[in-house]
């Protein structure tokens, strides 16, 4: 076998264990997409009906609170930027990652602190090489994440909301994370959680998850137990919370659909590959083999002359 | 017979729903009984047992749920039993809540004795 052959056939090889490598990858990227929709369908009747109380408690009552007024120089910002703890997602972690540094611009801009709190080893690992500040980070559940996962995520950040602003508490909170929108689009959204704001508030609340589409109606008026002011204290962290394993889930979603995405392409190219690396093994050995046949002829004319010449 | 539709849901599954006749629940201020034609309402739940009686399609019978920590809320006789986590009596297992409150009491795990004592005291309701 001529030497160009076997390298072209080493290739080939190679190529076609990655192969396998990335369809497998993809097959199983495909089949924990819909586990993660699944998850995603089930925690809407929660969040559906906690916005809704949430959405009666603020209109239904004069209750003044911290988490439902605007400051009105609002001067730190918490912004929570979810991405995944592994990469192999195409554009997945880097259009979460552009989504969240435009948002610290523009509320730089406005003349905010930003305060960061990550969740996923990439984006973890952008601010760390950028020698950024971090508040908080959390890693080790992007694929699958539960309801604890998003209750440890969601505690620093309702405590600084909670915080007074001159120790450090922020006055608003954002999120950042990546929409499942469908199986092939998936889109980078960031949305204000809190305070919420009504008039705007109510289609920023159904547009981050798909719910609260009654915002417009005119609510009836609630008895609370115990006091206005003690339900909206106990259901603004239960929203933040819910509002965090929303996107924790769809994050989770997004990632596998992105992972399946990735992996498809990878797939198609080293087919497409190893197609041309056949054509040019081909090739080669045809090479080889003209330039055999030719060695033989050449030899046994030269035989034949030799001999003739000796005949005579 | 009037009656009002019940939705109990956990943080990551619907759990329950549909028709009763009767819902009571334990709020921070004491139970509370609610039944069809009820005033509007917004309350904060205790952890502890919630009664449902049931009617029309699900049959006459009384369904137990344990419910740890949430929201109550009525309006238009559309109630929702809002919780972090909330199980059914069915779905308890007695021997690991059991076992799970004695581990709880020699650790001193507070929360953790609470869940179990949620958990059982459901199960004695439902009996």
């Amino acid at each position: 076998m001529g030497a160009q052959l076997r390298v072209y056939k080493r290739r080939i090889k190679s190529v076609s264990a990655t192969k396998k490598i990335t369809r497998a990858m993809e097959m199983i990227a495909a089949s924990r997409i819909i586990k993660a929709q699944r998850k995603v369908a089930a925690s809407e009747p929660y969040a559906k009906e906690l916005t809704r109380a949430v959405t009666a408690v603020a209109q239904g009552s004069d209750a003044k609170h911290p988490l439902l007024t605007e400051t009105e120089q609002p001067k730190r910002a918490a912004v929570l930027l979810i991405t995944s703890d592994r990469g192999l997602a195409g554009g997945y972690n880097s259009n979460a990652i552009k989504a969240a540094e435009q948002l610290n611009t523009r509320l730089a801009a406005e003349g905010k602190e930003v305060d960061s709190y990550i969740v996923g080893t990439k984006g973890v690992a952008y601010y760390g090489f950028r020698n950024r500040p971090v508040k908080e980070s959390f890693t080790g559940f992007t694929d699958n994440p539960t309801y604890a996962d998003a209750k440890a995520v969601a505690a620093p950040l309702i405590e600084a909301v909670r915080a007074e602003s001159a120790e450090g508490g922020a006055d608003e909170l954002h999120i950042v994370y990546t929409e499942f929108v469908s199986m092939m689009t998936q889109t980078a959204v960031d949305a204000r959680m809190l305070p919420l704001s009504f008039d705007k508030g109510t289609e920023s609340l159904g547009a981050g998850d798909g719910v609260a589409k009654g915002g417009a109606a005119v609510m009836p008026l609630y008895d609370f137990e115990p006091s206005a002011e003690d339900v909206l204290d106990a259901l603004l962290p239960r929203y933040v919370e819910s509002r965090v394993y929303n996107a924790l889930l769809q994050a989770a979603a997004s990632k596998h659909a992105a992972t399946r995405r990735a992996m498809k392409s990878a797939t198609d190219n080293a087919e497409e590959l190893i197609k041309s690396l056949t054509r040019l093994a081909n090739a080669a050995r045809q090479a080889d083999i003209t330039q055999e046949i030719s060695e033989i002829v050449g030899g046994a004319s030269a035989l034949a002359d030799a001999n003739a010449g000796s005949d005579r | 017979m009037a009656e009002l539709h019940v939705e109990l849901v956990a943080a990551d599954r619907k759990v329950w729903s549909g028709e009763a006749s009767l819902v009571v629940a334990r709020t921070s201020s004491g139970d509370i009984g609610v039944m069809p034609g009820h005033q509007p309402l917004l309350g904060v739940l205790e952890s502890g047992p919630v009664t449902i009686r049931t009617t029309g399609e699900s049959g006459n019978g009384t369904v137990v749920a344990a419910v740890h920590g949430g929201f109550i809320s009525f309006a238009d006789n559309q109630l929702s039993l809002l919780a972090e986590v909330a199980e059914l009596t069915d779905e308890i297992d007695v021997e690991r809540a059991e076992r799970a409150l004695e581990q709880a009491k020699s650790k001193a795990d507070e929360d953790a004795e609470k869940r179990a004592d949620v958990r059982l005291r459901a199960v004695t309701a439902a009996r």
